[in-house]
């Protein structure tokens, strides 16, 4: 369960979207996300829409992978879509009368429902195109660029790259442990299937403590290995992989930029 | 290479119940150097300081009494700490605790990008390290998808991309299955042949330490016994006294030699004992 996690399952790649300066490829799908919020009048959407299918095609994963990451937000997806086709006020088309309330579907409630919906899954959709079309390391690098500015107030923009980059690490080794230990538990006769949520909230208490006595070792081995190999911080650092901007996030930034024009004029012009 | 000078060491820690500060020595006035080239194992049983006496030799603890020198360097000294670890390379017991990267070759990288090293020279580095532990292949792996030998293989690259003269192994392959802990060996034992990297094996597998040129055993924080693997392990008796075994074949040996059978003492490998054994009933057959 642990290993659906959509962080850092990178597609390599060759694809333009994969040789983009990830600092600007972050930025890039920050704007993107900004404009999907603007996004409302069924003619920038349709734009939208078809940005965002070239996006996916250019950037050459499957759409079924794409699609996985949708996967787990899909309660809050259903959620949001009923909240906001019931409790829109306008125009009802439908309604069923319980108790003393009234369930009643309107027009706009649809219209916004829809609207959110389709919002959702776009912002995921462009999120997980950065992830899945950037290395774990691009992007903690790409991070770290990005924070770098802030520096100054005192933002610790190496170590957060860092912390994630480790994270990132240890995930996979983290839950094949939680796996193991949770098998060995279970022969011992533990349950962590049934009951209600108390009883298997107490239930995790056998699984957690030995994970957590575990992680706290393996945090202290990896420090010993880390400063054995002469980590010193991000001062006087360098990297093998050295990326810059080239041609390729010129145009980058052009389409982007006249990407979201021409969809905030189709907002507000029509 | 590496000196020490009557090194002590004491971990102090509070106490569980009371908050007093208790002084557990875990190294006592050892006197020990490492000569350039060779290849060292170092032996003892659980807790008797081994793990402890190879921090001392880069830097990682400092000694409480006496000195350590790494290629003349005292590890006291803090403008040199950096420099002794770039010489003085360590890789660790468990795989899983010592990669820092999510992809072989970014973990490969790691120490050199920590050095300063220009992005072409590391990459250069990282292909020459990977080739020289015959992990080419695996550039682009996770480190997830490796089995322990090939991860111990990565974490010696890891620590080779520093051009380290000494190479540590603190039990290196304590938690790898037979065919890792081969692979392993080979590549440590081709390292110090074929690139002249001195190095320092601490183990508890008695067979690589009879590889090594010098094999010194520590007992409770003191070196007890040092000398060839021949010299070490003919003291079959008090080898066990610590608590240690010898290598299989010695001990055959050493039990025949018991029933009257007069065969060498220095038997060490599978190899040896044949031709031991075969000298004597090729005797008594014909
Ligand atoms: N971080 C520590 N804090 C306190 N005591 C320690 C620490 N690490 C090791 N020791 C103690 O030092 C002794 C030697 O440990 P170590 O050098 O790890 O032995 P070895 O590697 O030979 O098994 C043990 O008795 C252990 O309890
Ligand atoms: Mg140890």
């Amino acid at each position: 369960m642990l290993k659906d996690i959509t962080i850092g399952q990178y597609i390599p790649g060759s694809s333009p979207l994969h040789k983009m300066h990830a600092p600007l490829k972050i930025i890039l799908t920050i704007l993107y996300i900004t404009v999907l919020f603007f996004v409302d009048s069924p003619v920038s959407y349709a734009i939208f829409t078809v940005y965002t299918v070239a996006l996916v095609l250019i950037s050459g994963v499957p759409l079924k992978v794409l699609l996985r990451g949708v996967k787990p937000m899909l309660w809050i997806f259903i959620f949001t879509a009923i909240l906001n086709v019931f409790m829109t006020p306008g125009e009802i088309i439908w309604s069923l009368p319980i108790f003393r309330f009234t369930l009643k579907i309107t027009n706009e409630g649809l219209a916004a429902g829809v609207t959110m919906a389709v919002r959702l899954l776009y912002l995921i959709m462009g999120t997980s195109l950065l992830t899945l079309t950037t290395s774990p390391l691009q992007l903690t690098d790409g991070i770290e660029k990005l924070l770098k500015p802030l520096r100054k107030i005192k933002v610790p923009s190496h170590e957060i790259a860092m912390m994630m980059t480790i994270a990132i690490r240890f995930i996979p080794t983290l839950a094949e442990e939680t796996d193991k230990i949770k098998k060995a538990q279970t022969a011992r006769g533990a349950d962590f299937e049934t009951g209600n949520i108390i009883k298997r909230a107490k239930a995790m208490i056998p699984l957690l403590v030995p994970l957590f006595i575990s992680a706290f070792r393996r945090a202290d081995d990896l420090a010993t290995a880390m400063e054995a190999r002469c980590y010193n911080g991000g001062d006087n650092r360098t990297r093998m992989k050295e990326s810059h901007m080239t041609a390729l996030d010129v145009k980058a930034i052009v389409i982007s930029i006249l990407a979201a024009a021409v969809v905030l004029l189709a907002e507000f012009w029509t | 290479m590496i000196k020490t000078k009557n090194l002590s060491f004491v971990y102090r820690k509070t106490d569980e119940d009371g908050g007093t500060a208790v002084e557990e020595e875990v190294l006592r006035e050892i006197n020990l150097t490492i000569e350039k080239g060779s290849f060292t194992a170092i032996l003892g049983h659980n807790g008797s300081g081994k793990s402890t006496l190879a921090k001392h030799f880069n830097a990682i603890l400092l000694p409480t009494g006496g000195k350590v020198y790494v290629k003349g360097m005292d590890t006291t000294d803090k403008d040199s700490v950096f420099n002794i670890r770039q010489s003085a390379g360590m890789v660790f017991q468990n795989p899983d605790n010592q990669m820092v990267a999510a992809i072989v070759e970014d973990e490969v990288a790691f120490a050199p990008e920590n050095l300063g090293v220009e992005p072409k020279e590391i990459r250069r580095r990282v292909d020459e390290c990977l080739e020289t532990v015959n992990m080419t292949k695996y550039a682009q792996s996770a480190p997830s998808n490796l089995s322990g030998g090939q991860k111990q293989r990565v974490a010696i690259a890891a620590v080779l991309a520093m051009n380290p003269e000494i190479l540590i192994l603190d039990e290196p392959t304590a938690m790898l299955d037979p065919k890792g802990r081969s692979e392993v060996i080979k590549t440590i034992k081709m390292l110090n042949r074929e690139k002249g990297i001195t190095v320092v094996l601490i183990t508890h597998y008695m067979d690589e330490a009879a590889l090594a040129d010098r094999t010194v055993v520590i007992d409770d924080g003191e070196i007890v016994l040092d000398g060839t693997p021949k010299d070490v392990f003919r003291n079959v008796e008090k080898i066990k006294s610590l608590g240690l075994d010898v290598p299989q074949v010695t001990e055959l040996a050493y039990e025949l030699r018991k029933k009257g059978i007069d065969i060498s003492e220095d038997v060490l490998t599978v190899d040896e004992c044949f031709a031991e054994l075969l000298k004597i009933l090729g005797g008594g057959a014909t």
